[in-house]
């Protein structure tokens, strides 16, 4: 049976992706998991990684410029107008 | 949170924004664009320096949408199709621009290969007995107070870590954890494979990671 020594900490860090994404085959998604339930390293690790998708959630958003979202309205109605007419 | 998670765009739902926006309805489009355009500008300025430029590639993907709206199939979903349109262009602009700009200039090159954390954190392969294990245990985040991890220091370093990753990994990750997109819509959009994309936003993210734990306080 597997052991968690089976993968070691450097490795399991460049799968942590691949868990979260469920990117791995059975067997090796049992060995990952085995392997964290053992060791408060790479537990931790995952979890900062994990909370590391979260905070760039965070970050807040480049400013759409109100005077480009008029401009963009103008362009549709603009757009609109020609489909009338041409149709 | 910001925009994070948006509902996912089912086909049905493009197809009554395709025809709202056939129809000249204006809160359809403007609800489009509330939804998008924050994203796209993002995006884009990780092609392209000139935030200006930037901006125009936005407004130019908005008007290819308009002329392109007949032949939308709906094969993919709208908004992969709108940053499919809109990565095609910031990277051809942003090439453009590029020309002007010394090398110094460029962002770092996209890494791919090699460890992303750094080897100096594990024992080395000649230790008797933990020989790749962790040297000193990272940190439990979720011991800390919620205020210190999202403090306003954490977030900065978050955002200077994305603007100093590699155009595709900064792209992926934004598409992906800011924007809600899933892994298949990030591979239709940027043309990637499924394992490519899982390498560049596992990059993206692990460089983000070091530049929190720095910021924490909490590396050796």
């Amino acid at each position: 049976m597997d052991s968690p020594a089976d993968i070691r900490c450097h490795e399991l860090v460049e799968l942590v992706t691949d868990y979260l994404e469920g990117a791995l085959d059975d067997a090796a998604r049992t060995r990952f998991e085995l392997h964290v339930v053992a060791c408060r390293g790479c537990a931790n690790y995952l979890e900062q990684m994990r909370a590391t998708a979260e905070l760039v959630g965070e970050t807040p958003d480049v400013e759409a410029d109100p005077e480009q979202l008029d401009e963009l309205l103008e362009a549709f109605r603009g757009w609109h107008r020609r489909t009338l007419e041409e149709s | 949170m910001a925009t994070a998670a948006h509902t996912g765009s089912s086909a049905t739902d493009d197809a009554r924004v395709v025809a709202a926006l056939r129809r000249g309805d204006e809160a359809a489009f403007t609800a489009l664009v509330h939804r998008y355009q924050t994203l796209m500008l993002r995006v884009a300025r990780g092609y392209c320096r000139d935030p200006r430029v930037a901006e125009e590639v936005v407004q130019e993907t908005w008007m290819a949408l308009f002329e392109g709206i007949d032949r939308f199939e709906g094969r993919a979903s709208l908004k992969t199709w709108l940053f499919r349109v809109l990565v095609k262009r910031a990277i051809t602009r942003g090439t453009r621009e590029r020309r002007q700009v010394p090398f110094s200039a460029l962002g770092p090159a996209d890494d791919e290969d090699g460890p992303t954390v750094d080897p100096e954190r594990f024992l080395p392969a000649d230790h008797p007995r933990f020989a790749g294990h962790w040297a000193a245990y990272p940190g439990d985040w979720g011991a800390l107070p919620h205020e210190r991890l999202v403090s306003r220091e954490t977030i900065t370093a978050v955002r200077e870590a994305i603007e100093q990753l590699p155009e595709r990994q900064r792209t992926v990750i934004a598409m992906r954890d800011i924007g809600g997109f899933s892994a298949d819509e990030v591979c239709g959009a940027l043309d990637l494979s499924e394992g490519n994309q899982r390498v560049l936003l596992h990059r993206a993210r692990a460089k983000v990671r070091e530049a929190v734990e720095r910021q924490l306080g909490e590396a050796p």
